[in-house]
């Protein structure tokens, strides 16, 4: 009897001592899309953060990338969003983020590691405050089929290629493998910009203001327009879908349908585990244009939320996973080009990569020091995706020849003009 | 009582029905002394409306409260979410919306993807209404003749309209894009590949053809039941009378089955001017705006740019409530006309 009530009462103790450890922990919800493995990687820092910090779990809310950029800043205004999140459109949230300066417990840290990306994280004006961290930088660039071009026997372009030469090229091959696409550009604006700053479009005036169409972009435009009237660009990606939808070609790429595909280093994940030994892939420096050689650098951050009830537990995360040696796990196995500067210095050595993706990333991470002044700016730009999706939409109708490419310039000053006037009423 | 004889008495237990009985007549009992209060306090005629109430609130907080919500959008502007910080615009977003130079040119309009989806949307419901009334008329005369397999073949058509739009698209997409199934049958007979969803003719017909393939069983159904309700005498004394078989349908069959065409038509026009999921899916809108529909063109304003313009979007679909509602007027109207 005596043991009974001793082990009823300890029992009792236990249930009493889990409820109140149970009611000291805070949960903290963080949206998180991937393009690769990254969700798993993440899956993984995070068991082992709760592991270490017992009063804090933080539910991954895995989503796909269209939900961050369509239905999160939806639920942002609405006062509904996460604690956490990682996000693409970085100056278009900026608004939402949390300031976690008064939370860090080493600022300074942040600023010497991630300085240069924080400001694409701040409204215009803002100069010092440190929402989150980039969990990649991404740089676009295209991926070659190699094994195509062994089989035409055509060389391929060298370093210092144009986008002319490698058109010339691509067509060739196709024509003798009989493969569908020689070249294929996802249909964004963030990549077709990746074309056009080579050409010497500045996008932005002086005063930090859309100035979209210029010469450089009307020969970037020109370029894609022609490509698809000779068949060097397929009708399948720009022209296929209306307005702003996004469309990629690496389902074709990994099937081994195009010769060049302009898309960017996130790929490289997922073009090293599903392509396997299936055929060669290379990346290849962004081909040259009259002004660059530059693509458009872009990636994603972890940022904390405004609406948060949990600033502190929200700064604790963030520097968790911001530090050094995670963030080095992070971007080593998720393959990703690093976003922190002492680790892009270091270099990383990505065991899990193959010889091909070892190689891209090298190809990508060096492309990061060749980007043009103009293509940081617009990566920098508050309102880049107005921009962005105001040229695909009139050039998709320009090549589905719904209208002329001049009709198109009129209509992509005057959108962008629309929706910044629409963004501006208070 | 003289004559009756008295019921047998029976010792039998109450069933477990008559049981499970007893908390329901003991909840009825609890709600009747209050509601008879409520009779006597309100009259009889008035009670009507309680029993009305219960509906009236989910109706107000989920279907009259966003259209009033939506039609205070339409008079203000921003990128706000909340209506209370929104600035009021006044008919701005209307203004802006039919700002056209001729509105049967959408080149000339400043919104001109609204007057484009309007002119597609138009093109879509008037070619699906048409072939979607025809084929569903003649797959439910056809259905309703004595055939072998008539239980299966209503099945059959009937078997797309319980799929999701969503699916229904996906699977035609499958069959209609470069190396799909339709293409391999070109192909394999030896013809050139046809990029369906490519060349805008082919994907405003593939659109409309799917619509129909994946809506017509429920039409055939509604003709199906309207050919069913027609008394077989009348079609026998035309027999005895030998009049020609196209002349019955004609004179016979289809005045007899005109209010179910009424309800057919309306109902696919309705839909028609409503669809969004499958053309979404099949074709995103295009190539180019081909295929770009007026729902597609409102989701597309209000939640895929970067600046979420929620005013313009509102307004545009106040302008497609509009429609709905004459469409929905011109169904009672002619309904009424018929009973009349």
């Amino acid at each position: 009897m005596k043991t009974t009530r001793l082990l009823l009462g300890s029992g009792l103790l236990a249930l009493c001592l889990g409820a109140s450890q149970a009611q000291a922990q805070t949960t903290l919800r963080m949206t998180w899309y991937s393009d690769g493995n990254e969700g798993e990687v993440m899956t993984d820092l995070l068991r082992r953060f709760e592991e270490k910090n017992k009063d804090i779990k933080v539910v991954l809310d895995q989503v796909p990338f269209k939900a961050i950029n369509e239905n999160l800043p939806v639920q942002l205004a609405s006062n509904q969003g996460p604690d956490i999140a990682r996000v693409g459109d970085l100056g278009g949230i900026a608004k939402y983020m949390l300031d976690l300066r008064p939370h860090l417990q080493n600022p300074a840290y942040f600023e010497a590691s991630y300085g240069p990306f924080l400001s694409w994280m701040r409204v215009p004006g803002d100069t010092s405050s440190i929402p989150g961290y980039m969990t990649q930088l991404t740089v676009t660039g295209p991926f070659v089929n190699k094994t195509l071009f062994e089989q035409a026997g055509i060389a391929m372009p060298g370093p210092k290629a144009t986008w002319e030469d490698w058109a010339k090229a691509t067509k060739e091959v196709a024509a003798k493998v009989q493969a569908p696409f020689p070249i294929a550009v996802d249909r964004s604006g963030h990549r077709f910009f990746g074309i056009a700053i080579g050409q010497g479009a500045k996008v932005l005036n002086d005063k930090d203001e859309p100035a979209v169409i210029d010469d450089g972009f009307k020969r970037a435009a020109q370029l894609v327009y022609d490509w698809h009237k000779a068949g060097v660009m397929s009708k399948e990606l720009w022209g296929a879908v209306s307005g702003t939808a996004y469309r990629g070609a690496n389902d074709e790429f990994k099937n081994a349908q195009v010769v060049m595909y302009m898309s960017g280093s996130w790929q490289i994940g997922q073009f090293d585990k599903t392509i396997g030994s299936a055929f060669d892939w290379v990346a290849v420096p962004t081909p040259c244009g009259p002004a660059n050689c530059s693509g458009m650098p872009g990636g994603a951050a972890l940022v904390g939320i405004k609406t948060t009830q949990h600033p502190k537990e929200v700064a604790r995360v963030i520097e968790y996973l911001a530090s050094e040696d995670v963030a080095a796990e992070f971007y080593q196995r998720s393959l990703f080009v690093p976003g922190h500067l002492g680790i892009a210095k270091k270099g990383l050595d990505y065991k899990d990569a193959s010889p091909l993706g070892k190689a891209a990333l090298k190809v990508f991470s060096d492309q990061v020091n060749l980007l043009a002044p103009a293509a940081n700016r617009l990566q920098g730009y508050v309102n880049n995706r107005v921009i962005f999706n105001a040229t695909i939409s009139r050039l998709g109708q320009a090549i589905t020849g719904e209208s002329t490419l001049d009709e198109a310039y009129k209509r992509i000053a005057s959108d962008v003009d629309q929706q910044i006037a629409e963004r501006n009423k208070k | 009582m003289p004559g009756v004889e008295p019921l047998p008495k029976t010792t039998a237990r109450p069933s477990i029905v008559a049981w499970l009985g007893i908390p329901f007549v003991l909840a009825m009992r609890i709600v009747d002394y209050p509601m008879r209060a409520l009779q006597r306090a309100l009259g009889e005629q008035r009670m009507a409306y309680v029993f009305l109430l219960p509906n009236l609130i989910f109706f107000s907080l989920f279907v009259f409260a966003p259209i009033v919500i939506n039609v205070i959008f339409s008079v203000t502007g921003g990128p706000a979410l909340f209506p209370s910080e929104r600035p009021f615009v006044g008919a701005g977003q209307y203004a802006y919306l039919f700002d056209c130079g001729s509105y049967l040119d959408p080149s000339t309009c400043r919104e001109d993807h609204f007057w484009r989806g309007v002119a597609n949307t138009f093109r879509f419901t008037a070619s699906q209404v048409v072939a979607m009334v025809l084929l569903s008329l003649l797959t439910a005369v056809v259905l309703n003749m004595k055939i072998r397999g008539r239980g299966f073949f209503r099945a059959v058509y009937f078997f797309p309209v319980l799929l999701s739009p969503v699916v229904v698209a996906l699977i035609w997409k499958w069959i209609l894009q470069r190396d799909g199934l339709l293409n391999a049958g070109i192909i394999g007979l030896g013809g050139e590949r046809i990029l369906f969803l490519v060349e805008p003719g082919w994907a405003m017909f593939w659109a409309v053809f799917v619509s129909i393939w994946a809506h017509m069983g429920f039409y055939t159904l509604i003709l199906l039941a309207g050919l069913q309700a027609i008394p077989s005498d009348i079609y026998e004394a035309a027999e005895m009378d030998a009049t020609p078989r196209w002349r019955v349908f004609l004179r016979l069959t289809l005045p007899l089955l005109w209010p179910n065409l009424i309800v057919v038509i309306v109902l696919a026009l309705i839909r028609g001017v409503q669809t969004f999921d499958e053309v979404f899916v099949l074709t995103g809108g295009g190539p180019g705006t081909a295929t770009l529909m007026i729902v597609q063109y409102i989701y597309e304003t209000a939640f895929s740019n970067q600046v979420q313009n929620f005013g313009l979007a509102a307004a545009a679909s106040v302008v497609l409530g509009v429609v709905l509602c004459l469409l929905t007027g011109l169904q009672l109207a002619l309904s009424r006309r018929k009973a009349a």
